[in-house]
This record gives structure tokens, C-alpha cells and sequence, in this order.
């Protein structure tokens, strides 16, 4: 199943402006709520998640990303929401938390058992390790662009 | 026929990170023609599960005073470096 299925117009916030991950993840995890994939108390773990185990990802060039999430039982369908932000945000390195990562992009995972969402975590991956079109992403000016850039590659 | 190696697959949640590792890993490993058994952790139960395992791969900080080799990597997730990483596991699992 491609990503698109998992990310909906309504769980993405183009050109967010924010100053902090906890910033970030609250804005995300509100869509989540929004579109009824988590439970009111997801928010909250996934902050305090972040503080123990970040999730900032460097990726080796201009972009950067974050992929915040937490356990199962704040979550109640399998999804995801997505943020380019307009200034960077500082994450903490998932391998190496004492390190600064600054992020472009983050995605809000709301997981349910692991081989649930497989593909939608190994597209997620395939995102992260595709420079143009997180390039692609970052430039997009509506939810429709991004799901139709996404959509692509799944193809 | 060799017994298969045992892997153990640790992240935060045992659930997003280590999925994608776990994969990544057994189709990287099976081209190569290398057959092991694969289990997923949080990070937290990796001092109690490293004994039964030969190998410990992880995306996140695990204890490492358990005697067995541990890989903190990112690749499979940025893609930077996997074919090293993969070497790198490889010649643990050979070791």
C-alpha cells in the first residue's frame, strides 16, 4: 500500500512554523487527533518519548528529518501526519541523542503492531533516502502536491 | 547446514525503527545467501535478551556490557552507509 494511503490532506501542515520538536510533534499529533487515528492521550507520550528516545534523523545533505512517535496503545489506526518546516527545528539524533540534528520535515507515526504498517514505515525510509523528492516535498505549496509526489514513486 | 545466526533488532519502541531494520536486514542478508533469526526489542529489554542472541543491531543507544557485538546504525533508515554497515555485520556474524 503506498504511503498516500496512510497520509491524508487533512494530517498535513505545509511551511509550519515552529520553534521547538515538542512544537512540532504538538501541531502533528493535534491532526492526528483530528482525523481520529490516536488517542487523546498520544500528544503527551510522544513528547515525553522524544525527551528519552529522539528521533531526528541526518540525512546526509540539506534536509534533515524527524520521525517522532510512541507506543501502540495511545493509537488507534495505523497512520501518519507530515510537516516541512519553514526554519529549521532542532531534534536530538536518534543514535546519538547528545547531538543536534536540524529538521526540515518530520512525520508523525501513529503505529499500531509492528507488521502492520510495514510498508508504510519501509516507504517511509525509501522518502528519507530520496533527495529529490524531499526536495519535492519541501517546495510543495498544497497537501494535493505532496500526496501526488508521493504517489508517484509507490507507482 | 550451518545453524542460523541469531539477530537481535533493538529500537525505542520495538516497533517503527526496528521494523524497517529487521527487513532491510533479512533481504540484505538472504542475497548474500546468509540465513538467520531475526527478533525485535526495545532498547530497554536488550540486557536481558543479548545472551541468546549473537549479534545485537540498533538504531537507538543499548548497554553494551552484555559481551555481544552491538551495530548502532542509522543506515537502513537514511540509506547512508548501509553497504558498509552490511559488510560490517557480515563479518560479525562470520566472527
Amino acid at each position: 500500500m503506498p504511503l498516500s494511503t496512510y497520509l491524508k490532506e487533512e494530517t498535513i501542515i505545509l511551511g509550519l512554523e515552529a520553534e521547538t520538536s515538542a512544537d512540532v510533534i504538538t501541531q502533528l499529533g493535534k491532526k492526528l487527533e483530528e482525523a481520529g487515528l490516536v488517542k487523546d492521550s498520544f500528544v503527551q507520550a510522544a513528547l515525553t518519548r522524544e525527551k528519552t528516545l529522539p528521533t531526528g534523523l541526518p540525512l546526509g545533505g540539506e534536509i534533515n528529518a524527524a520521525i517522532p512517535h510512541t507506543d501502540i496503545e495511545h493509537v488507534l489506526k495505523s497512520g501518519v501526519a507530515m510537516a516541512t518546516l519553514v526554519k529549521p527545528v532542532t531534534f536530538q539524533n536518534m543514535v546519538l541523542p547528545t547531538e543536534a540534528v536540524e529538521v526540515r520535515i518530520a512525520f508523525l507515526l501513529a503505529l499500531e503492531e509492528p507488521h502492520a504498517q510495514i510498508e508504510m514505515l519501509q516507504e517511509i525510509a525509501g522518502v528519507l533516502q530520496d533527495p529529490d523528492l524531499l526536495e519535492t516535498l519541501m517546495k510543495s505549496s498544497s497537501p494535493s502536491e505532496v500526496l501526488e509526489a508521493l504517489g508517484k514513486t509507490s507507482a | 547446514m550451518l545453524k542460523p545466526k541469531r539477530i537481535l533488532v533493538a529500537c525505542g519502541t520495538a516497533i517503527a525503527t526496528s521494523t524497517v531494520v529487521a527487513k532491510a536486514l533479512e533481504e540484505e542478508l538472504e542475497k548474500r545467501g546468509i540465513q538467520v533469526f531475526i527478533r525485535q526489542c526495545k532498547a530497554s529489554e536488550v540486557p536481558s535478551l543479548a545472551q541468546d542472541f549473537d549479534l545485537i543491531v540498533t538504531t537507538t543507544p543499548v548497554a553494551t556490557d552484555h559481551g555481544k557485538p552491538v551495530i548502532q546504525t542509522l543506515a537502513f533508515l537514511t540509506g547512508i552507509g548501509k553497504q558498509t554497515v552490511v559488510e560490517q555485520i557480515v563479518e560479525k556474524l562470520k566472527a
